[in-house]
Formats: structure tokens, C-alpha cells, sequence
């Protein structure tokens, strides 16, 4: 074998041990899900007719869907509104801003719905603070229902948003701006004609990454839902853990993927995930 | 751009009001841990740190937390290894022959934990791994290697390969290379691939909920448990020693990255 050979094969070494541990410890227990799911209770695709005869089974597709469309319109509003205003400032208010964005996305997801929690249960600081004003005379329902996870998965969502978002609004050209101000543009017409239609393949990116996030979200619905909303996620964990009907569960599971992967494939000429998730670290 | 163009009123409220909504919601567990009431609330007739005293002498949470702490340790060690080294072998060899692997290092961030933790929770039984240390060490570091990857491959991406094709030529070997070529000028990457894996592991709920249930109680878990059955200042009190806990963190990589590129 030549020394060019060996070269090659050393280097093929050091990608062994993170491809082994990959396919033995993640790759083979999610195929065995997949091959669960049409082979429990009995083979064949009786877990997958559920999907169009059972309609709990679409009562909880179609709250995920809803929840997870609001979530996405909702962080890519906020998100669009910081990620502007972060490529407008100055250098030093820059890292204040990205400050802001980046500690919650590293803060522990338990102790902001947590935070949620303490903020808006019936005798929470929120309701207490109102009653006591004379605003309200009794507390809203302001958590462990549809709103309450809404609150909680856009404020983890946001930050997500933000990062594609700043990343293609940071190479659109200020000259361009400027240039359009000069030409006797209003400032609502720069943004409109100009800047907007420049970050469109960032808007379009972190809204594909917002909504695959929170189709399988499990900890934030399951804290803020308090078991009334179900979104998937948690009704797979309640058919394996409480009910062990594994075909369904594994079902549902199988589809979750399905709707990411085929939500990624079909943006996947605009969105390059490598790129956002090197933004993110 | 600063002076030639500026966001409107409109715009700079909204991003202000986004950044209370991030920030202010978190902030809201350091009063409530302070607070002298045995509820959740806020302090009443003064500060107290009865609370603190609750979470740090109880051996539960004292349990739990050095639990996931030498659980996120073992995992952040079979991450950074198993990931730096497939970095640079990634690198290394050219960019189409290593496309599959690459994607492969993304499924793990795509995929929701909660197919992976119930594949785990059937595939980890008959291999005896439920409930054990070594089984939650394996599905945090399994797991955090795309981080690694990711922060390492940036660090190689400002490498200039002909140093190494230089330390080659010159008849060092492999791992003389590796040892005292590349992996010295990517320390910072790895570092902050470390980090991002061992808060990954130290955060994690949803796989621990499914392959854990008594043996090994990590501090997610004994959140989570606490969150759902007894809401009490003490929870309070373990956030805010959580969220200072990820500060420093944090603070830790930025320094080294401001000296590194200083």
C-alpha cells in the first residue's frame, strides 16, 4: 500500500468511532421504532389506518398543526423585529442585543416554563398583580390551556428565529439603503421595496427551523398544557408509558419524522441547516 | 450602518418589547426565590435565603445535581472525543466523500428527542442499560456529538491545511499531527463544543424520562417531578442557582474565545 493510501485510511479512523456510536446507539433505535410501527400489534399498516379512521388521532394532529402555525407566525414577527433593530445598532448595542437573544436559548427549558408557570397559574404574580389593581375581578385562565403553551413555545422559539434571520439580514448591503434614501425613498418605502424583500431567505429559513422545532416539542406543552391540550409529542409519551400501545405510538412517531424530513426536503434548496445550526453555536 | 439609516419608532418598540419578553420572565425566579412566604410569591416583609438553605441541604437535590453532573461530565467526554475526531477526519478528506456522514452528525439536532427516547427506552432493555449510568452517559453523548462537530469544524474551517501537509512532510507522524499541529490551534473550538455538550446533558429531560426511573434521578428529572406535583419557593431556588450556573458558563467561553482572538 503506498503512503498515500495509509494516509487516507488514518484519516477514515478518526471518523470510525463517532460513525459507530451513531449507528449503534441512534440510527438503530429510531429504524426499530419505524419497524415497530408496522409491526405491532400485527403486521401490516393497521396503526397507520388509525390516522384516517380514529379522530382522536386527527384531533391531535390538528391541534399540533394549529399551535405549532401560531407559534411559528408569532416568533418570526418578534424575531424579525430584534433581528432588524440588531443590524441597525451600533457595534457596542449590538452585543447587548445578541445578549439578550442568546442567554434564554441557553437557559434551561424547565426553568422558563417554570418561570411560565409562577407568572400565570390562577394565583400566579400576573393574576395576583391585576386582581389587586381592580382590573380583573376574577383570575384568567391564562395557563394549562391552548394560551399557555402558545406564551411558553414562542418565548423558547424566538431566539431560533433570530439567528437565521440576523445571519441573511447582515449581508444585505447598508449602500443599497442609503442609496435608496437618497433617491428620495420614504423610510417605510426602504424597508418595504428594499429591505424586506433582501432578508426574505432568512425570514423563510428561520420559519422552517421554528416550525420543525416545535412539531415534536415535548417539555414546554406538556408544563404549560397541564395535560389538557395534547400536543404529539406528549400523546406519543402517553401511548407508550401509560396506555404501552406501542403501534400507535410508534406511528405517530414515524410520522413526526416523516413531516420534518419532508418539510426540510421541500425547503431545502433555500435553507441550508448546516449554515443556521453554525450560527447558532 | 450605523448613521446612515435607522429603524422607526415602530420597529425599535417592537424589538424592545421582544427583548423584555425574553429577558423579564426569567428574571422573575430570583425575587420569588428570595421571598420570606413557604409559597410562590413574591417577598413580603423582607428577603430571605430560607429557601437556598432548603435546596442545599437536602440530599435528594444534592443527589440529583451531582448525578447529572458527573453524568453530563462522562457524556462531554465521549462527545468531544468521538466529535473532534470526526471533524477533522471530515476536513481532512474531501468534502462529497464525507456528505453522509455529515448529515448523519445533523439528525440527531432534526429528529425530536422524543422518538429517539422511546426507540432507547425499547432498544436499551434487552442490552440491560435502563436505569443505569452508563445508558443515560451513552444517549447525552450520543446526542451532543453534532455540537462538537459543528464548533470544531468552524475552528478547522480558519486552519490553513498546508500546515499540517507541512508537519507530514517533515515526517511527523499521524498523531504527532494531530497532537501537535492541529489540535493545539483548535482548542477553542473544542472548548466551546464541550461546553454546549455538557449544558445539552445537563439539561436533558425527555430521554431521561424514558430510559431512568430510580437509580438515576438527574436534576431535570427532579424538576420536572417537583414542577408537576409540589410547586414551592425551593423550585424557585434551584432555577436561579441553574441559570447562574449556565452565566458562568457561558461567561467561561467568552473569555476564552475574547483571549483567543485577542
Amino acid at each position: 500500500m503506498s503512503a498515500a493510501g495509509r494516509t487516507g485510511a488514518g484519516w477514515w479512523m478518526l471518523i470510525l468511532p463517532a460513525f459507530l456510536l451513531l449507528v449503534v446507539f441512534y440510527i438503530a433505535p429510531i429504524a426499530q421504532v419505524l419497524t415497530i410501527s408496522v409491526t405491532e400489534p400485527e403486521l401490516g399498516l393497521g396503526n397507520y389506518e388509525r390516522l384516517f379512521t380514529s379522530s382522536a388521532v386527527q384531533r391531535v394532529i390538528e391541534t399540533t398543526l394549529r399551535i405549532c402555525l401560531i407559534t411559528t407566525v408569532l416568533a418570526l414577527l418578534l424575531g424579525y423585529g430584534i433581528a432588524y433593530a440588531i443590524t441597525l445598532a451600533r457595534p457596542r448595542a449590538q452585543g447587548w442585543w445578541i445578549l439578550a437573544v442568546l442567554v434564554p436559548l441557553w437557559i434551561s427549558v424547565l426553568v422558563r416554563a417554570f418561570a411560565w408557570v409562577t407568572l400565570l397559574r390562577r394565583q400566579g404574580l400576573v393574576n395576583n398583580t391585576l386582581l389587586g389593581a381592580g382590573v380583573i375581578d376574577e383570575p384568567l385562565p391564562l395557563v394549562w390551556n391552548e394560551f399557555g403553551i402558545i406564551v411558553g413555545m414562542v418565548h423558547y422559539m424566538v431566539p431560533f428565529a433570530v439567528l437565521p434571520m440576523l445571519a441573511s439580514m447582515r449581508e444585505i448591503d447598508p449602500r443599497l439603503l442609503a442609496a435608496a434614501r437618497g433617491l428620495g425613498a420614504s423610510r417605510g418605502e426602504v424597508f418595504r421595496r428594499v429591505f424586506l424583500p433582501l432578508s426574505l431567505p432568512g425570514v423563510i429559513a428561520a420559519g422552517v427551523l421554528v416550525f420543525i422545532f416545535s412539531l415534536g416539542f415535548y417539555i414546554t406543552p406538556a408544563i404549560l398544557g397541564g395535560g389538557k391540550t395534547l400536543m404529539v409529542a406528549e400523546w406519543i409519551s402517553l401511548q407508550i408509558l401509560d396506555l404501552i400501545r406501542w403501534g400507535l405510538g410508534t406511528m405517530m412517531a414515524t410520522m413526526l419524522v416523516a413531516a420534518i424530513l419532508v418539510t426540510l426536503l421541500v425547503f431545502s434548496r433555500i435553507v441550508d441547516l448546516r449554515r443556521i445550526f453554525g450560527a447558532g453555536a | 450602518m450605523d448613521g446612515i439609516y435607522s429603524p422607526g419608532a415602530a420597529s425599535r418598540s417592537l424589538a424592545w418589547a421582544t427583548a423584555f419578553y425574553l429577558v423579564l420572565p426569567i428574571l422573575i425566579v430570583v425575587p420569588v426565590a428570595l421571598t420570606d412566604q413557604r409559597y410562590l410569591s413574591l417577598p413580603q416583609d423582607g428577603i430571605s435565603f430560607r429557601h437556598f438553605a432548603t435546596v442545599l441541604s437536602s440530599p435528594e437535590w444534592l443527589g440529583s445535581i451531582w448525578q447529572s453532573f458527573t453524568i453530563a461530565v462522562a457524556a462531554t467526554i465521549l462527545s468531544v472525543t468521538a466529535g473532534t475526531l470526526c471533524a477533522i477526519g471530515c476536513w481532512r478528506i474531501s468534502r462529497r466523500a464525507t456528505e453522509l456522514v455529515r448529515v448523519m452528525m445533523l439528525l440527531p439536532l432534526i429528529i425530536p428527542s422524543i422518538v429517539y427516547a422511546i426507540g432507547l427506552y425499547r432498544y436499551f432493555g434487552p442490552l440491560g442499560l435502563l436505569d443505569r449510568f452508563l445508558g443515560v452517559v451513552i444517549a447525552h453523548g450520543v446526542t451532543g456529538i453534532p455540537y462538537v462537530v459543528i464548533t470544531v469544524s468552524t475552528a478547522l474551517a480558519a486552519f490553513d491545511p498546508r500546515l499540517e501537509q507541512a508537519a507530514r512532510g517533515m515526517g511527523a507522524s499521524l498523531s504527532q499531527t494531530l497532537r501537535w499541529v492541529i489540535l493545539p490551534r483548535i482548542a477553542p473550538g473544542i472548548f466551546s463544543g464541550a461546553i454546549f455538550a455538557f449544558i445539552h446533558s445537563w439539561d436533558e429531560l425527555v430521554m431521561v424520562l424514558f430510559i431512568a426511573s430510580r437509580d438515576v434521578f438527574t436534576l431535570p428529572r427532579r424538576i420536572w417531578d417537583g414542577i408537576n406535583e409540589n410547586l414551592d419557593p425551593a423550585m424557585a431556588a434551584v432555577a436561579v442557582l441553574l441559570i447562574l450556573f449556565t452565566l458562568l458558563l457561558l461567561l467561561a467561553d467568552r473569555a476564552l474565545r475574547r483571549r483567543n482572538e485577542g
